[in-house]
């Protein structure tokens, strides 16, 4: 007989293997569908890899798809450290996208312009967490389905915007107006489309991981998640982290629409984000809720991206399948974190 | 005004009202028991397109839209089933579960429809359901052509409110419904099994999220694209909030959110008012969340929701 047994603690190499097990439960099983599309597991796998990581065009652009997941991601790793479940960073991101489209729209000098888009989508995108967290905090309205439903809400509101006051009077296309071209990011490499907001997503992470793990905000976000009874015995206001902790996640959100703004498409259209808000959630769950961790997660997931539609211009394999291969990872990590939780004991008869 | 009253008040006003309710009254009672036994089921969105998808290639490919009907609730309820096994049986995180069920869900819709039917300009269609008149009730002035000339899955969702609130409140399996979503403790020591009740109930939920992506694809839009469902499944977790986890009110949400929408259409294409269409869509959003606030101080959500049950840990 085999018996779940509860763990206290689990070894450190955890923290790497579960991600890897559940990234290679994902592959395999999806392996399945490549073959239902009658194309080479290896085969297209290989263009996958190659396409995304196999020279330094491919990863620049692998890193440019990165950069706006690993802002989601980090967002909703630290909400979630404090038990703040910000299912909301899509409509965060589309905040800070509207919020730095309409900055980057004013004539002014370039460097000026980029700090006010980065301060104005920050902005827009703590204030778009604030609501869920306040609700919460005031009126213990339930987090995980008002952060939902307000994504409905922002996207709606862009979607206005684009087919009203911002709406091509020219060609009457559903896109707003660009934005200047001095505020446009630069472009590290020549020939890439690497911005430079692509560094600081990078650079981000580190600073984040340093927040929670050295510095005493981090500290109460964590004994907040961890056990909130226990915080307010110690004298921590849990409500007050709660709001600090949206505040942060929401602005990490915004920033990922302020890059794609910035550095990718220069105005904002319906499609702006595949998405990033909910791989965000992908992304920190591979990433065990660890800021370090969620640079490799979304470096992954963004690979998947970018190979997928080289794969499927190679092998005729629809390049959804990215798509499963995100659902099915994060369903496999889901399952392998039960391993930190219990341990498979053998119980039976006494040798 | 009064012009603009007799425009939009027609017989086709109602007809379009009750067409509109129609796949959000099934998806919200799909959700709506789910999460009276405890289990969120954020799913819902990828699970309908799911099953909107695997209904149409049914029907598409067989000739037969009740297969497709059939396929698309069997898909359904083995999505509902897959969240069940992750978030009933292994107890694992609903939200983070649910989302993973639609990420699954809607990759896997597009994946096998763009394998099944390639990449096509115009996105190949189905002769979908017609309108079954009821003879007799059909010829009522007014009501009869807006409600009794319908699609015969509008006529199951009509029957599908009272039947649902006859198994929630009447039924012993409803009973069990609600303890487990309540109190699942004393439900347990009642000797009424937890995970048991959860699984049927998400798989139940599944079923009639499935029945709403069906009535999606054969019979409000006769095809598949990729924007079948936008939004709707989060729509219907905005209705059951709004309807207070009953199916009566969770309807009458459906029947407001339609009544909203059908105007915003009709306002839309008579070119009447200046308000943007996207502010009538967004109206139910918000109005769930304002409502949020008020119903949670009367407490009125199922206690346990969002809480896994393992037997073991007190």
């Amino acid at each position: 007989m085999f018996r779940l047994e509860a763990r206290s603690s689990t070894p450190a190499w955890f923290n790497l293997a579960l991600p890897l097990l559940a990234i290679a439960v994902a592959l395999v099983l999806c392996s399945g569908l490549i073959a239902v599309a009658g194309a080479g597991v290896i085969e297209a796998y290989g263009v996958m890899l190659s396409a995304s990581l196999g020279d330094s065009y491919a990863i620049t652009e692998t890193l440019v798809r990165a950069a706006p997941m690993i802002f989601t991601g980090l967002a909703v790793a630290i909400a979630f450290r404090a038990k703040f479940w910000n299912i909301g960073a899509e409509g965060q991101l589309l905040a800070g996208a509207v919020a730095s489209c309409a900055v980057g729209a004013i004539p002014m000098p370039g460097p000026l312009a980029m700090l006010l888009m980065v301060l104005a989508g920050a902005v827009a995108g703590a204030l778009i967490a604030l609501v869920p967290a306040t609700l919460r905090v005031q009126f213990k309205v339930d987090d995980v389905v008002s952060s939902l439903l307000l994504n409905s809400v922002i996207y709606y509101a862009l979607m206005a915007l684009i087919e009203g006051p911002w709406k091509d009077t020219f060609s009457g296309y559903p896109i707003s107006p660009p934005i200047e071209d001095s505020a446009n990011f630069p472009v590290l490499i020549e020939g890439t489309r690497l911005h430079i907001g692509v560094v600081v997503a990078l650079i981000a992470a580190p600073v984040c991981w340093f927040l929670i793990a050295r510095t005493t905000l981090g500290f109460r976000i964590r004994v907040t998640g961890e056990n909130a009874e226990a915080a307010r015995y110690g004298g921590i206001n849990t409500q007050r982290v709660l709001l600090s902790t949206a505040l942060l996640s929401g602005a990490l959100a915004g920033l990922a629409g302020v890059g794609e703004v910035g550095g990718v498409h220069f105005q904002v259209m319906s499609d702006i984000s595949p998405g990033y808000g909910y791989s965000g959630i992908v992304v920190a769950m591979l990433a065990r809720l660890n800021p370090l961790g969620v640079v490799p997660a979304a470096i992954f997931l963004a690979a998947v991206m970018t190979g997928a539609e080289a794969m499927s211009r190679a092998t005729g394999v629809p390049a959804f399948l990215s798509e499963v291969i995100q659902g099915t990872a994060l369903l496999a990590m889901l399952v392998a974190l039960l391993f930190t939780a219990y341990r498979i004991r053998r119980v039976g008869a006494p040798a | 005004m009064s012009a603009v009253f007799e425009q939009i008040f027609q017989v086709g006003f109602l007809a379009a009202i009750i067409r509109i309710a129609t796949p959000l009254a099934f998806a919200t009672l799909g959700e709506m028991f789910s999460e009276r036994a405890g289990v969120l089921n954020l799913g819902i969105e990828g699970i309908m397109l799911l099953a909107a998808m695997a209904g149409f290639t049914a029907a598409s490919l067989s000739g037969s839209l009740w297969l497709g009907v059939l396929v698309a609730v069997l898909v359904g309820a083995a999505m509902g089933a897959l969240h069940g096994l992750f978030t009933v049986v292994l107890g694992l995180s609903q939200h983070v579960c649910g989302i993973g069920v639609t990420l699954f869900c809607s990759g896997l819709a597009y994946f096998l429809y763009r394998l099944i039917f390639g990449q096509q300009s115009v996105p190949p269609s189905i002769k979908g359901f017609q309108p079954a008149p009821i003879p007799l009730l059909s010829e009522i002035p007014i009501l009869g052509p807006a409600v009794f000339n319908q699609f015969t899955l509008v006529y199951l969702a009509i029957i599908a409110v009272p039947f649902a609130a006859f198994v929630l409140y009447r039924t012993p399996w409803g009973l069990s419904v609600r303890m487990v979503g309540e109190n699942p403790r004393a439900a347990d020591s009642a000797g009424v099994s937890v995970i048991a009740t959860r699984f049927q109930a998400v798989i139940l939920g599944g079923a009639l999220m499935g029945l709403a992506g069906a009535f999606l694809t054969m019979a409000q839009f006769n095809a598949f694209t990729f924007g079948v469902v936008s939004g709707r499944g989060w729509v219907a977790i905005a209705l059951v909030v709004f309807g207070r986890w009953d199916p009566w009110r969770s309807a009458g949400a459906a029947l407001l959110f339609a009544f909203v929408d059908a105007l915003q259409l009709r306002m839309q294409a008579s070119g009447l008012g200046h308000i943007p269409y996207e502010a009538f869509l967004m109206l139910p959003f918000i109005f769930t969340i304002v409502a949020m606030a008020f119903i949670s101080r009367n407490a009125v959500a199922p206690s346990a929701l969002l809480k896994p049950f393992r037997r073991e840990e007190r």
